[in-house]
Order: C-alpha cells, then structure tokens, then sequence
C-alpha cells in the first residue's frame, strides 16, 4: 500500500534529531490521535541576505507515512529560504513521496503544519 | 529473507492435508449437491460426511449444523435471526446483551440493530484483564432479554470467557422462567472462532444455543463456516432464497469449502496434544519480551489466555510502523493501532480493557501457530527489540516534551 519512495524514507528517515539552539521550533499533533511531529530549524542569512533553512531536523511519533512525510519536507525544505519554504503544500509533500494512500493523508499534512509552526516560532522571535 | 508468520489469528494456510482432500470438488465431482443426479449425489455425500465430522466435533446433531461462508455471517445469522424469528411471535421491543469488545461482525451487527430500534441492547465491559465478569451478565438480564452473545475467546487479546458458566447461569434463569411461565425464553449464543482450536467446544458443556465458527483460523479454507444452531430454536433466515441447509441458509452448497472445514476440524483433534508446548512458547515469548525490551507491557490476563496469543504494548512506538518496520525484516505480526485500522480510531478491544487512547497505538499482536518453533520466536523477539529501538529514536523527545509544554 505504500510506494517504494515512502518505505525508502521511512526505514532510513533523513534529518532525523535535534537540533541544539535552534532557530525556530514546530510541533503539531497529539498523543490520542498517535501522530506527533516535532521539527528544528536553524535559519542563516545568504549572500543576498535572504533568511534561509540552514538546517532541519525532525522526531516523530507515529505511522511509516508520519515519518517518511517528516523526512521528506526536511528534504524539501533544506536550504530553502523562508518564503520558499512556507509555501511547501501536503500535496507537494505527498507527490515528493510518489503518493500517499488516501486515508494517510493527514499525516502529510501534519509535515506541512510542522514546518510552518517552526518558521511562525522563528519569526515571532524575531 | 526469513519469512516467520505470527498472525495466526487473523488466517492460518490451509493444511496440505486439508488442501488434498478439497481438490476433488473443484472440477471433478463438481456437481450441486442440490440436484437428484449422481454429480449432485456425489457432492452430497460429501457434505454430509464433513457435517458428520463437524457435529461430532461439538457434540451436536447433524441437523444442527448450518454451513455458512463464515463467522461473519454465522454471528448475522445468529443475532439477527433470534430477533426476527422473535418478532413473528411478540410485538415489544426485545433486549439483546453483549460485550463491548466483540468481533466488529457481532458489535457492527448488534449496534446497527439498535439504532433501527428494533431491540435494546446491554454492552456489558470486560474486567481489567480482558475477561467478563459472569454476575455483569447476570446483572444485565432483562424480563425482556431474549439473546445474550459472549465471544469465547477474544480475537486480540486472547482473553478466555467464561461460557461455560454463563451457560449454566442461562439454564438456571430459563428454569425458573418456566416455572413463572414466563414466554421469553432466553437464548445464548458464543462467537467461538478463535477458541475451536485450542477449547473445549461441546456445546452441551458449554450451555450455548448458538455458535459461530471459520474454517481459515483452523487451517481450513477462507469463506467457509458454520453456525450451530441448537435443535427447535426459534431463528429466521436472514438471506432467501432455495431451501439448502435445512431452510436456514438459501444459496448453493461450497462443496470444496464445506469438505476443507470438515477436514479441518477433524484434524484440530489430532493437535490438540500440541496446545502444552504452544503454551510453554508463548509464555516463552511474553517473558522475553517483558524481559529484553524496556517499557513494555502485555495487555490481558496471563492466565486465562489462547495459547497462541501474545498481544503487548510498547510505550512511545506507534504501531503500524513498527508492523512495517518488522514486515521489511520478515516478520508479521498484527496492531490495535489507529493508524492501521481503515477507520483511523484505535482498538475498541483495549480501549474496552480502560487503556487510554494513547496507550493503544503501541500494542503488537503475536499470534503463534503449529509450526512455530523456538528458533522462530528468538529471531522475532531479536527483530522486535531492534525496531523498537529504531523507532524510539526517530521519535525521541517528542512525547515527553508535548506533556512537559501540556503542563
């Protein structure tokens, strides 16, 4: 039920830990329902001074989908500037992933609402 | 890659033996075993002699074995056809009791009749360890109580229900309604799929009045059961059509399936001096989990379980990936986890134990088998600890930190 490119990430998840002193900080999800996303940012500023995603790293807590979806928007989101990086959709997530079961598909969203939490976190510390 | 098969409650292969005996009533002695000719005789004969094998097996009389295409429809059947064979006779709403850690086909079956309002219904919740207190029966008993419907052995947890004494209990209570006069006579029935292989199942013993069985969980083939349904009971059929198995189930005979069944249940006999050793692995199994891996937990009682049932909880490990994690290694196993259940909710069976929705996501199902060996078992236990592990680490904080940032 799950493509090669999901089980690929979620047996050898990429970006997975902490990061000490991060930039910003997203956790989404709750115990009851069983998927729990936690995703740190480190954000640096480049030559053009754009803020972006210096590093990403992901824990979570859940199905073989939670996790290849965690692993694969680090992917996505890695060296992206912020702009970039909000705009990153379930769907992009899903597709990067060669699809998602219809039913899992709120654990790609759940991905998505992580990044997005960590870059709000980052932003309101400014 | 090893390839070890611990989901022996959810199907079992068909026995080679079992197969063997099948393949003539494929495209061979392929006739209806309804027609007058020597095909359908032949077919007949057949049937009738795996009907012999399945009555002696619970102590039943021929015409009390009514083949189906499974437990699901012998607990439809069973349920269904009490209330409408009921509601030729009476006018009042009757009362159904059952337990709330039934198979879906008995809860699905009892709830849904519910809420058509044609009975009231009494969910009666297992103890803490995953079996039904007698007297919360007892208790439930209504004057208009016409069916009660106990599984004898869960299929998750592999906890053993008291049938026999609820049996006794029915007898008694029916005793002195005769003597009341009272008209409603109340009938037992016991989903007994996951038990006919390691259990007692005459139904004398027993005290049921109905029971529902498959033929995979014994090594026989898929779509294949049997619903005993006790002698003068009053039960409607629930599907029309021809006049097959003495009126109560319409549609044409499975001869392959029925002769597989037959097969089947004959050989659980001949293994049922296997049932010891089954139970030194599996405890073997349970204490060398609890052992070797940290922050685990078996769910249901020690005691009165199935043989072949391991079912345990690992803290901070969602279930489905660690199925998919120990599928990629070779071993598969089975989850009360949300995420793998199509409905996306988590197990009714251990919510039903009092467990927390988020003690649930981590529960594995093992589920031993006659061919299990030792070797087997250490290889899994070996794969188990290593993913769990795995799978710990991808999740690491997140959980202690979601109720440090709750509190």
């Amino acid at each position: 039920m799950y493509s090669k490119k999901v089980l690929e990430h979620f047996t050898r998840p990429h970006n997975q830990g902490v990061i000490k002193n991060p930039s910003g900080v997203g956790m989404v999800g709750n115990p009851t329902c069983g998927d729990m996303m936690k995703i740190y940012i480190k954000v640096k500023k480049d030559a053009k001074k754009r803020e972006v995603i210096s590093d990403i790293k992901f824990e979570t807590l859940g199905c073989a989908s939670a996790i290849a979806t965690s692993s694969m928007i680090t992917d996505l989101a890695k060296n992206k500037t912020l702009e970039e990086a909000s705009k990153i959709t379930r769907n992009d997530v899903a597709e990067a992933l060669e699809g998602l079961p219809p039913i899992k598909m709120h654990c790609s969203n759940l991905a998505a609402d992580s990044l997005r939490e960590a870059i709000r976190d980052y932003r309101g510390k400014k | 890659m090893k390839k070890i098969y611990l989901d022996h409650a959810a199907t079992t292969p068909v026995d080679k033996k079992v197969l063997k005996e099948m393949m003539p009533y494929f495209s061979r002695n392929f006739g209806n075993a309804s027609s007058i000719h020597s095909f359908g005789q032949e077919a007949s004969q057949a049937v009738e002699k795996a009907r012999m094998q399945v009555s002696k097996y619970f102590n039943a009389n021929l015409n009390e074995i009514i083949f189906t295409s499974g437990a699901t429809e012998s607990n439809n059947l069973a349920i269904k056809g009490v209330v409408k064979a009921y509601y030729k006779k009476e006018k009042k709403k009757p009362h159904v009791i059952t337990t709330t850690f039934e198979h879906h086909c008995v809860l699905e079956t009892v709830k849904k009749m519910e809420k058509e309002n044609l009975i009231e219904a009494t969910f009666v919740s297992p103890k803490k360890d995953g079996v039904i207190d007698a007297r919360d029966i007892k208790n439930a008993i209504k004057p208009n109580t016409i069916l009660v419907s106990v599984m004898y052995v869960n299929n998750e947890i592999g906890t053993v229900q008291p049938i026999s004494e609820i049996g006794k209990l029915i007898k008694k209570i029916n005793e002195a309604n005769k003597l009341k006069a009272k008209s409603c006579k109340l009938f037992f029935h016991t989903d007994a799929t996951q038990a006919v292989n390691y259990f007692d199942c005459n139904v004398e013993k027993l005290g049921v009045d109905l029971l529902s069985m498959s033929a995979h969980k014994i090594y026989g083939p898929k779509g294949m059961g049997v619903s005993y349904v006790k002698f003068g009971l009053d039960i409607a059929r629930i599907q029309d059509g021809g006049a097959q198995e003495f009126g109560l189930r319409a549609g044409t005979l499975n001869v392959s399936g029925i002769v597989g069944l037959g097969s089947a249940i004959e050989k659980v006999k001949s293994q049922k001096s296997k049932v010891k050793s089954m139970v030194v692995l599996r405890d073997y199994l349970i204490n060398k989990i609890l052992k070797e891996i940290p922050d685990s937990r078996l769910n249901g009682s020690r005691i009165k379980r199935s043989p072949n049932n391991v079912n345990v909880n690992f803290s901070r490990v969602e279930g489905e990936s660690l199925l998919m994690m120990l599928s990629v290694e070779g071993i598969f196993a089975s989850t009360g986890s949300a995420c793998s259940s199509g409905s996306l909710s988590p197990s009714h069976v251990l919510l039903a134990l009092g467990l927390k929705p988020e003690e649930t996501h981590g529960s594995l199902r093992l589920t031993l088998g006659k061919n299990t060996t030792k070797k087997e078992i250490d290889y899994a236990v070996k794969v188990i600890k290593k993913s769990v592990g795995k799978l710990r680490k991808v999740s690491g904080n997140v959980l202690k930190d979601y109720y440090k940032n709750k509190s």
